[in-house]
């Protein structure tokens, strides 16, 4: 039996659908999650997807991360349950104080839409692994709030403990510190990307199928625990 | 009856883009001489009854975890006794 991985709709969540397409290309079983119930029906893994969650009022991700099923969440990513937030997700992993710093404002104050290359820096993350080392990927960039803060010595931590998942190359679009696309928590099983893989799974209808490894490899890395 | 003010403001060394935009946008209006600009919050929460022990230290507690992000905005909370006073 394929792992299945839920996908949590939030009120004015935007790339669930996208999230749940982009596991069933890689093989997995989608489950929609719903943010009003607290019950994470047994999935293996979980997509906070992108969009704007609470129209993101107060702050991006800010009422999002007290919903029902956020509490049941992050006590399952606390004991190793597979987590990717992408984009908005992000921004809900950052509020709820599973990853470190802030996601704010893009420095040129707009709204940014492109096709991102990135460099994949740490493959040891349960989402990344089966990327190679210095890999260089491009896939969708779609935010106005997605300039990634922390303090220096935040900033030195996820350096040193290789916690950068992926870093902006050519330009850096939002201002994000030390061109920082995306980092993980210190055990690995929690990733936040402000780009979208889940856009780049398929030659239809993305810029390229570089985001798919994302899916496969936390696909990959269940099979093999199980 | 009292009324809480919560002011949230983005911390001193975070950037803030918004308030840069606002401090050119003040110059090309003739305003010379603007050093900085910074944009916050302002929450304005009025409630029944009077707000002391628990549900004081509730109202703190939610305008540090909710109305501000403590990893990059500081706020400040100010609790006045009475709205109509405040009104007049």
């Amino acid at each position: 039996m394929s792992p299945r991985v839920g996908v949590v709709t939030f009120p004015g969540s935007l790339d669930d659908r996208d999230a749940a397409r982009a596991v069933r290309i890689a093989g997995g079983e989608a489950v929609a999650l719903w943010h009003g119930d607290d019950d994470l029906h047994g999935v293996d893994a979980v997509v906070l997807p992108g969009g704007f969650s609470y129209g993101d009022y107060l702050r991006c991700g800010a009422i999002a991360r007290f919903a029902p099923v956020m509490a049941s969440l992050v006590d399952a990513a606390k004991g190793g349950l597979p987590v990717l937030g992408i984009c908005n997700g992000f921004q809900i992993l950052c509020e709820s104080h599973l990853l470190p710093g802030a996601l704010t404002r893009n420095d040129s104050l707009h709204f940014i839409c492109r096709d991102q290359r990135l460099r994949i820096e740490d493959t040891s993350s349960t989402w990344t692994a089966d990327y190679a080392a210095g890999q260089e990927i491009v896939i969708p960039l779609k935010n106005g709030e997605g300039g990634f803060v922390a303090d220096e010595r935040t900033l030195d931590m996820l350096e040193g403990e290789g916690r950068v998942v992926a870093r902006y190359l050519e330009v850096n679009p939002n201002g994000s510190r030390r061109d920082i696309a995306g980092i993980r928590n210190e055990r690995g099983n929690v990733v936040g990307l402000m780009p979208h893989p889940e856009h780049a799974v398929e030659e239809l209808t993305g810029p390229s199928t570089d985001g798919l490894a994302f899916f496969t490899s936390v696909l990959n890395s269940l099979v093999a625990s199980s | 009856m009292a009324r809480v003010v919560v002011d949230v403001m983005l911390k001193p060394e975070i950037l803030d883009p918004q308030g840069r935009a606002v401090q050119g946008a003040l110059g090309r209006l003739g305003l010379t001489g603007v050093t900085d600009v910074r944009q916050g919050k302002q929450f304005v929460i009025d409630i029944e009854g009077d707000l002391e022990g628990e549900r004081l230290e509730l109202m703190h507690r939610l305008a540090e975890e909710l109305l501000s992000n403590p990893v990059i905005e500081d706020y400040r909370m100010q609790v006045l006794p009475d709205a109509q006073d405040v009104a007049q």
